[in-house]
C-alpha cells in the first residue's frame, strides 16, 4: 500500500468509528446535522473539491460529481425527513472504500504483471585498469565498450563476447528455458540472465538500441493500440454518464409532477431519494477500470511466454482469426540445409560422410558447411592437401592420399570415366539438393541435404485447427515437388508455390478477399515485411535480435517455435471472454439495479454493492488473464 | 521528437483525461497515456522545447485531474 493510500485508509475508518459513536450517542436538531458533517467531510472532502473542480473546468460528469449529488441529496432528505444522515455518511464511506480497494488491486496487478515483463537492467560494469568493476548506468556506455557480466546478472547491452564462456538463460525473452551456450566470439543479446561463468563483452549497440529497451518500449507501447472494446468502453461511458444524469433528473422530477396534476400526493422526497440511488449504481468504473486491466494482463501473459503483442487491438483480433497463411522457408521449416539422407556406395555410411566433411574443409559453400555439421568431428588426424573449387561442380581434394571429389552430377562425369548416374529409388522424388561422391575416381554414394520441418510444425497446425483457424495455407518461393512434400508433412490445407515476394502480397490478398474473419501471415521477418503488414494480423518468428522483423510485424515470437501461436491464441480467447463476462456482467447487475431502483425496490445499499461491489468483482476477473 | 514520462494518476478514466488534455496542449503533435505502465509519451512537435511544453502539459493536466502527477 502506498501513502495515498493509507490516508485514506486512516480516514475511512475514523470516520467510521465516528458514525458509530454518533449512531450510539443521539442528539438532535441541528447540532445532529452538523456533527454528522464532520465524519462526512473528513472522508469524502476529495471527492467534493474535485466535483466542485470538474465544475469550475466545465467538465463537470464524472463520478465524483454522481457521488456528491447523491450523498448531499441524501443529506437534504435527511434533513426533511427524520434526520437520520447515516446514510448518507455511509454511502460516501463505501464509495472510498471502494475506490481504495480498487486502487489496491490495480496497483497490486499492475506491479505483477510489470514484474513479469521485467528484462530491464540495473547496470553495466566496466572493468577499469586495475581490472576492478565499476558500476554504471546502461545508458551511458559507449559502443565498443568492454563490459563485465558477473554470473546471475542480466547482461545490459548487446554485444560480442571476447572473453569467457557461460550459459544463458533467455527465459525472460522467449519463454524457453533450455539454456543457451556461448563462447568467445559468439553474439549475445540483452535481457539473458548469465547463468554460471563470468563474461567480458564488448558492446555493439547502444542501450537504446538493444534489444532490451526494444522489448520494453513495445511493451509500453502496447496500451496504447487500444482494442475495439476499450474504445467502445470509452464511447459509451461518454454517452453513458450524461444519459443517466438526465434519466435521474427526469425520476426526480417526472414522477411527481404526473401525480400532482392527476390529483395525488407528488411525494417528492421519495422520488429524489430514488433519483439518487439510480444515479449511484450507475457509475461505470466497472468497465472502465477492468477492461484495459484484462487486455494489459493478457498481453502480460502472452509476454512471458515470448510472444510479444503489439496492441490489444491484435490480441482482440487474433481471436476472430479465421485463416493462417505460413511463410515456408524459415517458418514452417528451419531454413538451415542439414544431412537428411546418406546413400552409399560400396563403402560403409560413416565413412562417405567422413570423406566428405574432409573434402569440405576450405570450403565457404553453405552446404559445405552442412556436411561439416553432419559429420560433427571433422578435426582429426587426417590430412587434407590440394584443395581446389570447381565453380558450379563441387571440390576435389586429397584426403589421406586418396583423391575425394564432391559435387554434383557434372562433376561425376568430369572425373570418372563414362559416368553414368545409378538409380536410387529413394532419391528420385528427392527434395533438397544430392552431393554426389567419388573416391579414387570410383562412384561412392551421394548425400542428400534439405530443409528440414520444424519438429513442431506439424502439431503447431493441428493445434490451431482445434482453435478455430478454418484453413491453413503455405506460401512459397520453392519448387512445386519441394512445398507439396513439406505441406504433406504439416498438414497445411492449400498450397501455393514459385512465388516471388512481390506475388506473395498479391497472393494474400486474393485469398483475403471476400472473407470476413481476419487472416494471420505468419513469416520469419526477413523478406516478408510487406506480407506482414499487409495481412491483418503479421506474426514473425524467431526474431529475438532481429529489428526488421519487431519492427515489420503485430506480433513478435521470441524464438522459432510456431506452437506459440497457438499459446498466443489461447491467451487471446481467454482475454476475450473475461473482457465479455466483465461486459455483460457489469451491464447486466447494474441494468437490474437501475430498474429496481427507479421502481423503489433498492435501497441505498443496493446502489452501493452496485456501484463498488461489480467494480471488486470485475476486477478481480480481470487479473485471471495473467494466469493463461 | 518523443519522449517519455512516469506519471501518477489514480484510475484508467483520469489518465484518459490525461491524454485528452495532454493532446490538446500547445507544441504536442501526438501523446498517450498507458495507465497500466504509468507512462505518458509525448511526440513534440518540430521546434518546440519539450521542457517548457511538458510543463504546459502538466498544468492542463491538473486543470482536468487534479491529483495526476507528470515527473519530468
Amino acid at each position: 500500500m502506498n501513502k495515498k493510500q493509507k490516508t485514506i485508509l486512516i480516514r475511512i475508518i475514523t470516520a467510521s468509528l465516528l458514525l458509530i459513536l454518533l449512531t450510539v450517542f443521539r442528539t438532535e436538531g441541528i447540532l445532529r446535522f452538523c456533527l454528522f458533517l464532520i465524519p462526512y467531510l473528513l472522508v469524502g472532502y476529495d471527492v467534493l473539491k474535485k466535483a466542485l473542480h470538474g465544475i469550475i473546468h466545465a467538465k463537470p460528469f464524472d463520478e465524483c460529481l454522481l457521488m456528491t449529488v447523491a450523498t448531499l441529496g441524501a443529506f437534504a432528505a435527511g434533513f426533511i425527513r427524520d434526520g437520520d444522515y447515516t446514510e448518507a455518511v455511509a454511502v460516501m464511506l463505501f464509495y472510498q472504500t471502494g475506490e481504495l480497494f480498487q486502487s489496491y488491486a490495480v496497483g497490486k496487478s499492475r506491479k505483477s504483471i510489470t514484474e513479469l515483463m521485467d528484462i530491464s537492467p540495473e547496470h553495466a560494469l566496466i572493468p577499469d585498469e586495475k581490472g576492478e568493476l565499476i558500476e554504471t548506468d546502461p545508458e551511458e556506455v559507449e559502443i565498443g565498450t568492454l563490459i563485465a557480466v558477473r554470473p546471475g546478472e542480466k547482461i545490459p547491452l548487446d554485444g560480442i563476447v571476447k572473453k569467457g564462456s557461460s550459459s544463458l538463460d533467455t527465459s525472460a525473452l522467449t519463454g524457453e528455458s533450455m539454456p543457451r551456450d556461448v563462447t568467445v566470439g559468439d553474439e549475445v543479446i540483452s535481457g539473458c540472465i548469465n547463468k554460471s561463468g563470468l563474461l567480458y563483452i564488448e558492446t555493439t549497440k547502444e542501450y537504446s538500441d538493444s534489444t532490451v529497451s526494444k522489448v520494453m518500449e513495445l511493451i509500453e507501447d502496447a496500451g496504447s493500440r487500444k482494442s475495439k472494446s476499450e474504445n467502445f468502453i470509452a464511447k459509451f461511458s461518454r454517452i453513458y454518464t450524461p444519459a443517466v444524469v438526465l434519466g435521474a433528473m427526469a425520476l426526480a422530477l417526472l414522477p411527481p409532477l404526473f401525480l400532482l396534476f392527476t390529483g395525488n400526493t407528488p411525494r417528492w422526497s421519495e422520488w429524489v431519494y430514488r433519483a439518487l440511488i439510480f444515479l449511484v449504481i450507475s457509475c461505470p468504473c466497472a468497465l472502465v477500470v477492468s477492461i484495459p486491466l484484462s487486455f494489459f494482463a493478457g498481453l502480460g501473459a502472452a509476454g512471458k511466454k515470448g510472444v510479444l503483442i503489439k496492441g490489444s487491438n491484435y490480441l482482440e483480433a487474433l481471436s476472430e482469426a479465421g485463416m493462417m497463411v505460413f511463410d515456408k522457408t524459415g517458418t514452417l521449416t528451419k531454413g538451415v540445409f542439414e544431412v537428411t539422407n546418406i546413400h552409399p556406395d560400396k563403402i560403409s555410411e560413416n565413412e562417405l560422410l567422413h570423406m566428405v566433411a574432409h573434402a569440405e574443409r576450405f570450403s565457404n559453400h553453405p552446404l559445405a558447411q552442412s556436411l561439416k555439421n553432419a559429420y560433427g568431428k571433422e578435426a582429426d588426424g587426417c590430412t587434407v592437401e590440394d584443395a581446389e573449387e570447381i565453380p558450379g561442380k563441387g571440390v576435389k581434394t586429397k584426403v589421406d592420399g586418396r583423391i575425394v571429389c564432391a559435387g554434383n552430377e557434372k562433376l561425376m562425369a568430369d572425373t570418372i570415366e563414362g559416368f553414368t548416374l545409378p538409380p536410387c529409388e529413394s532419391c528420385k522424388n528427392h527434395t533438397g539438393t544430392l552431393v554426389h561422391v567419388s573416391v579414387d575416381g570410383v562412384y561412392a554414394g551421394h548425400i542428400l541435404i534439405s530443409d528440414v520441418v520444424r519438429p513442431n510444425s506439424r502439431k503447431a497446425i493441428e493445434s490451431l485447427k482445434k482453435k478455430g483457424i478454418k484453413e491453413t495455407v503455405m506460401l512459397t518461393g520453392d519448387r512445386e515437388n519441394v512445398a507439396r512434400a513439406v505441406a504433406d508433412e504439416v498438414q497445411v490445407d492449400r498450397v501455393y508455390s514459385g512465388l516471388l515476394p512481390q506475388d506473395k502480397v498479391n497472393k494474400l490478398e486474393e485469398l483475403m478477399q471476400g472473407r470476413k474473419d481476419k487472416t494471420v501471415f505468419v513469416g520469419d521477418g526477413i523478406n516478408d515485411a510487406p506480407v506482414l503488414s499487409r495481412a491483418d494480423i503479421g506474426i514473425a518468428m524467431g526474431a529475438l535480435g532481429s529489428d526488421a522483423a519487431i519492427e515489420a510485424a503485430d506480433i513478435v515470437l521470441m524464438d522459432d517455435d510456431p506452437l506459440k501461436i497457438a499459446d498466443a491464441m489461447a491467451v487471446s480467447g481467454k482475454t476475450l471472454r473475461i473482457v465479455k463476462e466483465n461486459i455483460w456482467f457489469s451491464i447486466g447487475v447494474k441494468a437490474a439495479c437501475l430498474v429496481l431502483g427507479a421502481l423503489g425496490l433498492a435501497t441505498m445499499w443496493t446502489a452501493v454493492f452496485a456501484d463498488v461491489g461489480v467494480m471488486v468483482i470485475a476486477v478481480l476477473n480481470a487479473m485471471r488473464c495473467i494466469r493463461s | 521528437m518523443k519522449k517519455s514520462y512516469k506519471i501518477d494518476v489514480d484510475c484508467a478514466n483520469c489518465a484518459q483525461k490525461m491524454e485528452d488534455a495532454a493532446k490538446k496542449t500547445a507544441g504536442v503533435k501526438d501523446a498517450v497515456v498507458n495507465f497500466m505502465a504509468l507512462k505518458m509519451k509525448v511526440e513534440f512537435e518540430e521546434g518546440s522545447d519539450p521542457d517548457s511544453v511538458i510543463k504546459e502539459v502538466e498544468k492542463n493536466c491538473k486543470a482536468v485531474e487534479s491529483d495526476c502527477q507528470i515527473f519530468y
